[in-house]
């Protein structure tokens, strides 16, 4: 079989396809969903912590585990969209790196 | 689809309409990301590779998490209320080293050469034939292993929540189906890291729990070295040669078995894998992606082998014949005894998301691998790129409903593990022996790729069906003589690449650059994005870091 494929077909091809993506510019930023599900999944879980019955803290060990964890996920949802405010998504470079000189 | 392997009725969660709320947000989350993403999808690079654009975090979770899949979850449960502590092995040696390889010596040649997928990476360096054959091989293994996550998925709801199990197969794959032919790898991507987070949400309260009810650690180490002997709670006890382990490996083939070939193979070579690492947004992000994903991974043992272990202290007899309880219950069973409705919902719905994100790994290479390598290659050539687009998507449809065909071959074995496992031993093992030889010697010629392939797998299925199967020598676990088959592998692989090396035409030096070590391709030379230099952002500081933590991470196991 002759194999006349060499590295410089795939290269082209996929530096040329680099330049026609559209995904750096319009992919939305994955920190605002974890942000917003978790700030969520959040309150939603600190609540049932906030209103547990005897018999839902004797099932966990006498530890109100509603309560900490839907804290803990509360305050991991703000840390997202905390880091997303302070560090909002950087524009794409108006020429695509990728398409540089190669 | 009755069998052998259901888990007991006696799981089923005392769910309620709250814990339902969670798992229908996470739902209707997941479908967003889908949708959200496809605006994003234009070429064929955005659909199979996320434009190669993504920061390197992002693809570092994914790595972890796409390896993080339920089967990974309860199996290693499994294998901790099974083996003890030994169960470090599949993440200190069996993962770390590896990864640390490929971030820092495999990544520039991957990424530099801007292949789109590991087969193509063979195409380069060595021919069509070996190309053509680690693409099948890709492919058949991707879709095997999805139905394995699809049928284990459905033991699992079925015994958890009463679902039947066509319903808890029709509901995942769609979702994985619908995502996925939407928004392509960025929607498979973005679901991974969101699950990452929900699965650590969901198992953390059960580790924490867990150990509360046995009397923290301390009670938990004096309690099953008094049942199961003291060699149960050391990573290292009773793996000399020649000394009896309920693992059935010693400490040379738990280091060249499992830590080397097995795990190379696994983590440098699987596609699964390495496409999260190629999606990133360039070199120094692709080299991080692995190294990132080392740190959690160190961790993450602590929260699966723990309710593991505690499972075992509180059903002693769990896994035995006269136990209702399997070793693959653990975690459910912990769900089930400790945790109330709200928290409860989290950790059904990790454990779906996992599910899903262990298939959808599958799913998202497989459609990459058949559509770059195998369509556009040899089927349907010289196509305009929209095209090939509209195939991905099409052939991620069939490719989902060739998984959930296959989910039936699961049920044979009794440890869902040890399953993938032995099909890693077939597959990745003489495609790793390939990449180090190919990556390392100039000489190695174009078709020592197909034969090094060719007898590698063939020497691990004969030592796992004939050798161990037929009783020939005796290893007393699946697990040890998986090591052992995979040692088998990569000398047989090694020995015949050699051989056919030296009498056949080795490939024009032009043609390897940046393929082989010492040369440089063009895409390596590009100069660090803003920012890369940081301290914190330097490839071998982290990737050092992972590995002498791992180590320290073994001394209090050790003694």
């Amino acid at each position: 079989m002759s194999d006349s494929y060499s590295d410089k077909n795939v290269q082209d091809e996929v530096s040329e396809l680099e330049t026609k993506s559209v995904t750096a510019a319009r992919l939305f930023d994955i920190r605002r969903i974890i942000g917003g599900l978790f700030v969520v999944y959040g309150v939603i879980v600190t609540i049932a912590g906030l209103v547990a019955s005897d018999d839902e803290i004797d099932k966990a060990q006498g530890v109100n585990i509603n309560l900490w964890t839907g804290l803990g996920m509360l305050v991991l949802g703000l840390f997202f969209l905390a880091w997303l405010k302070l560090r909002p998504t950087a524009p794409p470079p108006p020429s695509a790196e990728g398409a540089g000189p190669e | 689809m009755h069998t052998p392997t259901h888990l007991a009725a006696e799981l089923r969660l005392p769910t309620n309409w709250l814990d339902y709320s969670i798992l229908g947000i996470y739902f209707v989350v997941v479908l967003g990301i889908g949708f959200a993403a496809r605006r994003s999808v234009k070429t064929s690079l955005d659909f199979f590779l996320s434009g190669r654009s993504l920061p390197a975090w992002v693809t570092g979770l994914a790595f972890v998490a796409a390896n993080l899949g339920a089967t990974e979850i309860l199996g290693m449960a499994a294998n901790s209320a099974q083996y003890g502590v030994y169960t470090t092995h599949w993440y200190w040696i069996g993962a770390i080293p590896a990864m640390v390889f490929l971030g820092l010596v495999m990544m520039p040649f991957y990424y530099g050469s801007k292949v789109r997928s590991v087969p193509e990476f063979l195409l380069l360096r060595f021919d069509r034939s070996s190309h053509l054959l680690s693409s099948i091989l890709f492919a058949v293994a991707a879709i095997l292993i999805a139905g394995v996550n699809l049928y284990a998925l459905a033991i699992v709801v079925e015994a958890l929540l009463g679902w039947p199990q066509w319903v808890a197969i029709v509901v995942a794959g769609f979702f994985v189906l619908a995502y996925i032919t939407l928004g392509g790898l960025s929607s498979a991507i973005y679901n991974e890291v969101l699950q990452f987070f929900v699965i650590l949400a969901g198992l953390i309260p059960i580790t924490v729990l867990g150990l509360k009810k046995v009397g923290g650690w301390d009670g938990l180490s004096d309690s099953l070295t008094q049942t199961r002997g003291g060699d149960f709670m050391t990573a290292w006890g009773g793996t000399g040669i020649g000394s009896d382990n309920p693992l059935g490996a010693n400490w040379l083939t738990i280091v060249l078995g499992l830590g080397f070939v097995l795990s190379f193979g696994y983590w440098t070579t699987n596609f699964a894998e390495v496409q999260r690492a190629l999606s990133a947004k360039n070199l120094s992000a692709a080299q991080r992606t692995p190294l990132i994903a080392a740190f959690p991974k160190i961790f993450i043992v602590f929260v699966v082998m723990i309710p593991g272990l505690v499972a075992a202290v509180l059903v002693p007899k769990i896994g035995t014949p006269g136990s209702d309880l399997q070793y693959n219950d653990a975690i459910p069973y912990l769900m089930q005894q400790l945790l109330p409705n709200g928290v409860l919902g989290i950790a059904v719905t990790g454990l779906l998301a996992a599910f899903m994100a262990g298939m959808a790994a599958n799913v998202s290479s497989f459609n990459t691998v058949f559509t770059t390598d195998i369509w556009a290659r040899y089927v349907v050539k010289d196509r305009e790129d929209d095209y090939y687009v509209r195939f991905g998507r099409l052939i991620t449809v069939i490719g989902v409903l060739a998984s959930i065909g296959t989910a039936f071959l699961a049920s044979s074995f009794s440890n869902i593990m040890s399953y993938l496992q032995t099909l890693f031993s077939f597959f990745n093992v003489p495609m790793f022996v390939v990449f180090i030889i190919g990556m390392f010697w100039k000489r190695a010629s174009m078709k020592s790729g197909f034969w090094g392939l060719i007898a590698g797998t063939t020497a691990a299925m004969v030592n796992y069906f004939v050798i161990y199967k037929q009783g020939i020598i005796d290893i007393p676990s699946d697990q040890g003589a998986n090591f052992v088959s995979a040692i088998a592998g990569f000398v047989a692989g090694a020995v015949v690449m050699v051989a056919v090396s030296l009498f056949t035409a080795p490939k024009p030096v032009s043609e390897l650059q940046g393929l082989v070590y010492g040369t440089v391709s063009p895409g390596m030379s590009e100069a660090p994005a803003k920012g890369d230099d940081a301290w914190y952002r330097k490839p071998a500081l982290l990737g050092w870091g992972a590995v002498v933590l791992a180590a320290a991470c073994y001394i209090p196991f050790s003694f």
